[in-house]
């Protein structure tokens, strides 16, 4: 999209939270570029700052300071609408309790950002069905997802996060919750989408996924103590 | 707009799939709420219609008046002096008020013997003139009739009877044709009045009388002077004008200051109807403002549970957000549950209220002491329009409220964390 084909740039990002008492500077200064085609891991010990940035990289928040653009759209003084646009539109969530909705159908849970991406019910069923097939699931369509298991439900959550053709896959320890079995399926499914051309942005505590990236960036006390390409 | 309702509408459609036990209960608070207001409003309305026509029933567009004493002193004379209006003065106020629509007196003689056959009642008999039974409403039941113009002409002893009285003298048997004693002087029945309610009354209720002619009472209990005069205007917003000018009128003959409402003292039945209403108003108004906090229970019922609702959903609204769900597009579907539980409640409620009210149709109004005051509950549209306006309010902040707090759950909080 932008000049050097990256979609993520982040330069001088700070984001303080206010309490009223307290304010607490949870990134204390942020650079970084990911080019399209990049699969990257954020690291970190708990409380490092990796939630507030991968919420800012997924436009669920804003910073307080500095410059983002995501795909070449700059992110800083838009409204809460149009941040709901771009989410929509450039980014796709994995998380790790997997968030679908409980009482809807796989095929419903991913067609619902397409839903509104204002996409017709009919490409928007056709499209979920496609995207499911992918990911493996082409015969559950019409399961709840309590009636899937651990690994099955991340695969719908995928599923969901590819219908709209994001720029962007953005999983929070998207194994965290899942045995090593299906844990190392999800793994393979995101080596998958990489291998397409996808550009993924993962948060993992686990070394075996960080090993698999094309990248890993430590954050520590709000800040990139680290940025290299992965252990082998 | 077209893509913003299509995604409501959808939304809707898929949470609308939850929670039916508690959409059962919304709907059940609505409807209930509903039928109080409905049931007291038709309540009231019935109670003002047949207090409307109870009021009537005495008469409208008159002023009864009595004879008083003066109150204030007058060309050298001291306050205190009785008035007391003769028969003749009758023809001296027509004369001189021709714009009124009728002019009567009234002479009553108190516990005057009523007797047929073996059976003696003791009543009231009143002579009058024959504009009375217009003014006051004597209606007779088939097959009988009021005293007429040449009734009084002729001195005729005929005798017009209340139909309590008409029961009391007569028991089962049919008075008209027959002839009653009237202190042992014979009187025809011509006729027995229709009955009525009566809201007002003075001396005692009308289906407790006995009406001869004016004449015919002068030749049989040689008396004149009048116990009551009473006037009819043509228009109600006459009546006070038309008072003043008598009372300059007889105040001229008998001496007295017009100003002195105390000579003649009036009951003027325009004022005295306009209070009534007044009161119906308030009593409406009061019934009504019952019957709208009891549907604001209901109100707040759906607005609790909706609440309930949006914490419960707090997750599924931050996943929402999260895949790029617009503000609007969390709002709305909450705000529309609201309303179609308020709907569909509203409308179950005005179902069962209708059915209730069309149920009381089957009492009997007729020979029912409390029906004949409470009257039929009635629902008129202004009824359907205020509680229908009523229920849109509620179902609108019922799911405003809890709407606006759903739509600022901050997604990066509740995605997080279990």
């Amino acid at each position: 999209m932008t000049n050097n084909g990256s979609i993520i740039r982040m330069a001088g990002i700070r984001k303080i939270y206010d309490t009223g008492k307290i304010k607490v500077e949870a990134l204390k200064g942020i650079d970084l570029d990911i080019g399209k085609g990049e699969m990257v891991a954020i690291v970190g010990p708990s409380g490092s700052g990796k939630s507030t940035l991968m919420n800012l990289i997924g436009c669920l928040d804003t910073p307080s300071e500095g410059e983002y653009t995501l795909a070449g759209e700059d992110v800083a003084g838009v409204t809460r609408d149009q941040l709901a646009e771009i989410r929509n539109r450039r980014v796709g969530f994995v998380f790790q309790n997997f968030n679908l909705l409980p009482h809807i159908t796989a095929l419903e849970n991913v067609e619902m950002p397409m839903l509104f991406g204002g996409i017709r019910p009919k490409e928007r069923r056709e499209r979920a069905s496609e995207v499911l097939s992918r990911v493996g699931l082409g015969e559950r369509l019409d399961h709840r997802p309590t009636e899937l298991s651990g690994g099955q439900m991340q695969r719908v959550a995928i599923a969901r996060a590819l219908s709209m053709n994001p720029d962007i896959i953005l999983a929070d320890e998207p194994t965290g919750n899942l045995d090593s079995t299906s844990g190392s399926d999800i793994m393979s499914l995101f080596t998958d989408l990489w291998q397409q051309g996808r550009t993924l942005v993962i948060i993992t505590h686990d070394p075996a996924l960080a090993r698999r990236a094309s990248r890993v960036v430590e954050i520590r006390d709000g800040r990139i103590t680290a940025d290299h390409a992965p252990a082998a | 707009m077209n893509t913003n309702l299509h995604v409501i509408l959808s939304l809707f459609a898929t949470s609308s799939r939850l929670q039916r036990k508690r959409a059962y209960l919304t709907v059940a608070a609505i409807a209930w709420g509903t039928v109080a207001i409905l049931l007291l409003l038709a309540f009231g309305e019935g109670l003002k219609r047949q207090m409307d026509k109870n009021r009537r029933s005495t008469g409208e567009n008159i002023a009864v008046m009595w004879m008083g004493e003066t109150s204030k002193p007058w060309k050298g004379m001291p306050p205190g002096r009785p008035i007391r209006l003769r028969i003749d003065d009758l023809e001296l106020i027509r004369a001189r008020m021709p714009q009124l629509k009728s002019v009567v007196g009234e002479v009553v003689s108190w516990r005057t013997a009523l007797t047929y056959g073996r059976n003696t009642v003791n009543g009231r008999v009143i002579g009058t003139n024959v504009e009375y039974g217009e003014a006051r409403k004597h209606y007779p039941q088939p097959g009988g009739r009021f005293i007429s113009p040449e009734d009084d002409v002729q001195r005729r002893r005929v005798v017009f009877l209340g139909d309590e009285m008409a029961k009391d003298i007569f028991g089962g048997e049919k008075p008209i044709g027959k002839t009653l004693l009237v202190n042992n002087a014979p009187y025809l029945v011509i006729g027995v009045m229709q009955h009525k309610t009566q809201m007002g009354m003075y001396g005692g209720p009308d289906s407790n009388h006995a009406i001869i002619p004016i004449s015919t009472f002068r030749a049989q209990f040689g008396r004149d002077r009048l116990n009551n005069l009473l006037i009819e205007t043509q228009q109600p917003e006459q009546m006070r004008a038309e008072l003043k000018r008598l009372n300059e009128i007889v105040g001229g003959k008998y001496g007295y200051d017009p100003s002195d409402d105390r000579a003649l003292p009036a009951w003027d039945m325009v004022k005295s109807s306009a209070t009534t209403k007044n009161i119906l108003i308030g009593l409406q108004l009061f019934l009504g403002i019952v019957g709208a906090l009891t549907l604001l229970i209901g109100g707040v019922g759906v607005a609790n549970i909706m609440y309930a609702v949006v914490k419960e959903r707090t997750r599924e609204i931050g996943v929402k957000m999260a895949l790029g769900a617009k503000r609007r597009w969390i709002i709305m579907p909450f705000v529309l549950e609201a309303v179609v539980y308020t709907l569909i409640g509203g409308a179950l409620g005005i179902t069962i209220a209708t059915l209730l009210v069309a149920l009381t149709a089957f009492i009997p109004i007729e020979g029912n002491k409390v029906m004949s005051f409470l009257g039929r509950p009635t629902l008129s549209p202004q009824i359907g329009v205020v509680t229908s306006l009523i229920l849109g309010v509620i179902g609108l902040l019922a799911g405003y409220f809890p709407a606006r707090r759903a739509a600022s759950v901050d997604p990066a909080a509740t995605l997080r964390y279990e």
